[in-house]
């Protein structure tokens, strides 16, 4: 069995980092998040632009996406912004608290100057942060990872290097115990019939089929339609002929495991193995669902060399060629254009993508992590109020 | 390294390859993990497929082990397949296929 050294949290969770955060609730708050954070050196501000004004899905979804963040294994401590009469700050602050996880809301409000608001919040973090640094790693198995799929700046070689290949590497986790959670439920769209066949019973398959139909319908009230628009005429140019075949392209990063359980956008997994988690496009927003749900780690694989990483959890990147790996090495920290230079075989790169998965588990950094990539949006599903 | 092949099939049941560089006419195909070689016929650019088995009119175009499409004419081995002679599933194909694993929308 695969270990690796991680922090046990209050809730039973396992993390592979020990951040400290602060994170607003409402996006009026974003410029004073980055400002908190620049007051202590080693805290991470997660910073986004949703939370007022929104209806109650919208609403809903980010109280989950916040909790799901604040209250993930990655974070020791977490101190949100909040303002005036903070409803959302409220809401969350009482769920974490009783989860007994470690976090403390500041507000600002009209009663009390911006000094002493930041001067509140600086001395809680300066205590997370020595609290932090006082916590111990303890031996955990690959049982307990939860690893999330993405890719994001496809080109024409994702569907044949390291989609597959991170396809390989699901496999082998979800094998030794462990769980992965697919997103993008756009890029399902064509494939959806495949992926519900491989469900465990006919509910998460009908489940899968109902989310994949929502999403289409919400695109196309826009006036879009998915179908009849792809493959694009760039994608044919690369080869790709149908639909079909471009989505199979996208979910082979799930491999060929057996589907368990179908999740909304940010929520956590009940069941162990392959899991679909519904997501947009957008590889933002959905890495931020990922890590939302208790995803400790994400692969995302990428021709174009898309630069997203996140503030909580480690981002492997997964170049899908080696020209992009000769250019951007020092972003990428797996090169599965190998197999197209006849390298390695598919079976061989999803080794080393697992390989990496574990080092990583044991806090080697990534290279999104070292250069600091922490992107992090909320998925909108509404206009706002 | 010297390359040792130039197609790569994603499963092993597929009945079509996937160039891994520009093949010309003529050419010989050599497939990773795959012994037989196959000559191909059509020019084929990196990234396109080449069929590796004899698949009908109306037959199943199988990469990554799943059905990605029908074939809308006979594709001989070696023959570059592609929109000209492969289409889309319709929705009576995708429903029928799903009726088979008893999901049914």
């Amino acid at each position: 069995m695969k270990t690796f050294e991680g922090y046990r949290r209050p809730n039973g969770s396992i993390g592979v980092r020990n951040h400290v955060i602060v994170i607003n609730t409402v996006g009026e708050l974003a410029s004073f998040t980055k400002k908190m954070a620049q007051l202590v050196p080693g805290v991470i501000p997660v910073v986004h632009q949703s939370g007022e004004a929104q209806f109650k899905e919208d609403y809903e979804q980010t109280i989950r996406t916040l909790k799901g963040t604040a209250g993930h294994p990655n974070v020791s401590g977490a101190l949100f912004l909040g303002m005036g009469e903070d409803k959302l700050a409220k809401e969350i602050e009482e769920l974490l608290k009783d989860e007994n996880h470690h976090i403390h809301v500041v507000y600002f409000n009209k009663d009390k100057p911006i000094t002493e608001v930041l001067k509140e919040g600086k001395e809680w973090l300066e205590k997370a942060m020595e609290r932090s640094k006082a916590e111990t790693k303890v031996t955990a198995d690959v049982t307990e990872l939860i690893i999330g799929l993405e890719c994001g700046g496809s080109d024409a070689w994702s569907g044949v290097t390291a989609n597959p290949a991170i396809g390989a590497c699901s496999d082998s986790i979800v094998r030794d115990g462990g769980t992965s959670i697919l997103a993008e439920t756009t890029e399902a769209i064509g494939a959806e019939h495949i992926l519900a066949q491989r469900a465990v019973n006919p509910e998460v398959g009908k489940k899968l089929l109902r989310v994949v139909k929502e999403y289409e319908n919400r695109i196309r009230a826009t006036g879009e339609d998915i179908r009849s628009a792809n493959p694009t005429p760039g994608n044919m140019a690369g080869g790709l002929t149908t639909l079909e075949e471009k989505s199979l392209g996208c979910i082979k990063k799930g491999g060929n495991s057996t589907l368990m359980e179908v999740i909304e956008y940010a929520k956590t997994p009940s069941e162990k193995g392959f899991i679909f988690m519904d997501t947009p496009g957008y590889d933002v927003e959905s890495v931020a669902g990922l890590a939302a749900g208790g995803a400790q780690i994400v692969l995302f694989s990428t021709g174009k060399g898309s630069p997203t990483g996140s503030p909580i959890v480690p981002v492997i990147k997964i170049g899908t060629n080696q020209r992009l790996y000769e250019i951007m090495s020092e972003h990428i920290d797996v090169n599965a254009g190998k197999i197209i230079e006849g390298l390695n075989t598919i079976e061989e790169i999803g080794e080393e993508i697992y390989g990496k998965v574990m080092t990583t588990a044991n806090g080697s950094i990534t290279a999104s992590e070292k250069h600091k990539n922490q992107e992090f949006a909320i998925w909108r599903l509404a206009e706002t109020k | 390294m010297e390359m040792k092949y130039n197609a790569l099939k994603l499963n092993v049941n597929d009945n079509v390859a996937v160039a891994l560089t520009n093949i010309k006419a003529g050419e010989m195909l050599s497939i990773q993990g795959v012994d037989e070689k196959l000559k191909v016929e059509d020019a084929i650019a990196y990234g396109h497929k080449v069929a590796t088995a004899y698949i009908g009119h109306e037959e199943k175009v199988i990469k990554y082990g799943e059905c990605m499409g029908m074939s809308t004419a006979e594709i001989h081995p070696g023959h570059h397949v592609h929109v000209f002679n492969v289409r889309g599933l319709n929705e009576e194909e995708r429903l029928s296929s799903l009726k088979e694993h008893a999901v049914s929308i």
